[in-house]
């Protein structure tokens, strides 16, 4: 039996929203859960449209933001209990980030084999040959520093930087990286080759990969779990393939429906536009309820709570009541 | 009156730089030829720095330096005005009244577009109101909420600042804007890069709706091949700053010729298939110094000996369907 490596529970991050006195707050994650295991490594593919909270999900567990309610642990330790340096340090070799933008990540004046190196110093100061390390975590990533090794980021690819910039996240040797649309900046020719590097990371190091992310297609292409984000809240998380061949909750196949099926024969899709923004952050209830299909009374006043269905865990009223 | 509403002939570009008596220049548009006819969407599809951007500056007249036109012709054919023969070499003024009559645009990075400490009805006056001939600016509200109610948008935007919208109600305003005056070409520079699903969705059907009413031609721009699948009426793909197919889209999805676009069109990753799918190998050509012969020959899983001496031109292969390749029959 595996064990649990991270536990994300009923963790929470509210914002402020307005003044002082006449401000209210909101929940950009509200109530989430989930697990990663030690001994089974998966990537894990977190889906939602923007202003989700898959980001601010992301910098929690990174240590980023602090969460403002429930738990996440890493191997049974709580994240803000970790202290000191060594603590920092040790957190730090176990869960790594990849950004978005490659051609921001790296710092334009000094060469990339600067910041590998770096990397390698900072986590194993007492080893005498840290190129060595740098050497097989670019060999992971299909580079090598005899090719990068003397160049500035501007003289890179965005593929190419990307692949540093993942080879970096991985001289620490981490059990989870999280990446952050690490491919929405990455040319559609060289979009796939990163994309396959997860798997290959996954498989060769053991590493869980938190993928996150919009794009339904590479999601399906690469991930093993998935969790549908809809407004701070999992609306539905299970098996990859089994939630987008066959999606439950209203909001997931709307999403199904309306990713672009890259073929001349698609079909059309009708659809009614969301309402005037502004109102969502106030509202209560089930917030897909003003999109939904599906939706009843009901839904407008109660906040679903999780439901275990077969393969997959949901939050709707639809599967609540019954 | 033809059925071409935009020719290019042979345009050639460059970025020229000139620092302490070292010039460099950079070839970005290379030899392209290529029509737009009335009542259709044209998509161009190539990564980036591929010369896509460059491109729709030079077809809009809005080149400056160090972007110089070393050869070739652009010409419009408008229905309402005189044919402009010329954009490259065009006045000013000439230019100032085809804008956003005949030619408008909807541009890249919509979120940043519109003016943040404007209402979005200065925007519209600013953006549309000397184009449209309703010198009062009352009546110019009316019509501006009567085509908005057309696009299914409330008129309370009208009212309120970019910040209050999300990302895809500015979406469609943008597309709103650009569209209100009924121009006969509109520009979409990657309308729906940086969207997600559900919006990228509506903003497509949306411009599919106002291209069916009102029968103009959209030059669409986007790497995003599954959006071209379903909006476009003919694709081009460009390369290197060269244009190396184009076809129908069917032509392009199901027969491409050229090996890069079928890598494009292979690797594309879809719900529901879950073979394994490759990356191209090595990297897009550095414009400043391009491989000799075909730009894509060091990529080309098929490239032989001639390939890296000359570069082919394009060829005719079928109807519409042109390619810029030596070995096209190939596999």
């Amino acid at each position: 039996m595996s064990q649990v490596q991270l536990s994300v529970k009923n963790a929470v991050k509210e914002y402020r929203l307005g003044g002082l006195i006449s401000g209210t707050t909101f929940r950009a994650v509200n109530e989430v859960n989930f697990e990663l295991y030690t001994g089974k490594p998966e990537v894990f593919s977190i889906i939602g449209e923007s202003g989700s909270g898959k980001t601010t999900l992301s910098r929690m567990i990174l240590r980023l933001i602090k969460n403002d309610g429930g738990t996440i642990e890493l191997d049974g330790k709580d994240l803000n209990r970790i202290k000191g340096r060594k603590g920092e340090m040790d957190f730090m070799s176990r869960v790594q980030p990849i950004f978005q933008n490659p051609f921001e990540t790296f710092n334009p004046l000094s060469r990339v084999d600067r910041y590998l190196l770096d990397t390698a110093q900072h986590f194993f100061p007492d080893d005498p040959d840290p190129e060595k390390r740098v050497e097989e975590a670019l060999e992971a990533v299909g580079l090598s520093l005899e090719e990068i090794g003397k160049r500035y980021p501007h003289e890179l690819s965005g593929g190419q930087l990307q692949r540093t910039s993942i080879a970096r996240a991985i001289i620490p040797k981490p059990e989870i990286l999280i990446a952050d649309e690490p491919v929405s900046m990455i040319d559609a020719s060289l979009r796939m080759s990163i994309v396959n590097l997860f798997s290959s990371l996954k498989e060769r190091f053991d590493t869980s990969i938190i993928y996150i992310t919009h794009d339904l297609a590479t999601a399906y292409y690469v991930s093993d779990r998935i969790a549908i984000m809809h407004r701070g809240i999992f609306v539905e998380q299970g098996p990859a393939r089994g939630i987008l061949e066959n999606p439950r909750h209203p909001y997931t196949k709307l999403l199904v429906r309306a990713a672009l099926d890259p073929s001349p024969d698609a079909e059309d899709f009708d659809y009614k536009p969301s309402r005037f923004e502004g109102e969502e952050f106030t509202a209560k209830g089930c917030l897909f309820a003003d999109r939904c299909e599906e939706a009843g009374n009901e839904c407008f006043h109660v906040l679903p709570c999780e439901v275990e269905l077969e393969d997959r865990i949901i939050r709707c009223l639809k599967y609540n009541i019954k | 009156m033809s059925q071409n509403v935009l020719s290019v002939e042979q345009l050639n570009a460059v970025y020229r730089t000139e620092l302490y008596g070292i010039k460099r220049e950079v070839k970005v548009i290379n030899d392209i030829s290529l029509t737009l006819k009335r009542d259709e969407v044209f998509g161009i599809a190539g990564e980036s720095g591929s010369g896509k951007t460059t491109l729709i500056k030079l077809l809009s007249g809005t080149h400056r330096a160090p972007l110089t036109v070393l050869g070739g012709k652009v010409s419009y054919d408008f229905e309402d005005r005189d044919a402009c023969t010329d954009v490259l070499n065009c006045s000013r003024a000439d230019l100032d009244s085809i804008r956003w009559k005949n030619l408008s645009y909807v541009m890249q990075g919509s979120m940043n577009v519109l003016n943040p400490v404007r209402k979005i009805h200065k925007s519209f006056i600013d953006f549309a109101y000397r184009h449209m001939d309703i010198p009062d600016k009352d009546d110019f509200r009316e019509a501006v909420v009567t085509y908005l109610a057309k696009l299914r948008l409330p008129a309370e935007i009208l009212n309120s600042y970019p910040h209050e919208l999300s990302g895809g109600m500015r979406q469609r305003v943008i597309i709103a804007l650009a569209t209100i005056c009924n121009p006969d070409v509109i520009v979409a520079d990657e309308p729906t890069t940086a969207l997600d699903v559900v919006v990228q969705r509506e903003t497509l059907n949306l411009i599919r709706e106002i291209q069916g009413q009102q029968k103009n031609t959209v030059l669409l721009i986007t790497h995003d091949m599954a959006v071209h699948a379903n909006i476009a009426d003919r694709i081009g793909i460009m390369y290197a700053g060269r244009l190396v197919e184009e076809g129908k889209t069917r032509d392009i999805f199901y027969n491409p010729s050229h090996p890069y676009t079928q890598h494009l069109i292979g690797s594309l990753p879809r719900i529901g298939d879950s073979s394994h799918k490759e990356g191209l190998k090595g990297n897009p050509p550095n414009l400043a110094s391009p491989p000799t012969g075909c730009p894509f020959h060091p990529r080309c899983p098929r490239a032989k000996k001639e390939c890296s001496e000359r570069n082919p031109a394009m060829e005719m292969i079928g109807d519409e369907h042109r390619v810029a390749c030596y070995y096209h029959g190939a596999k």
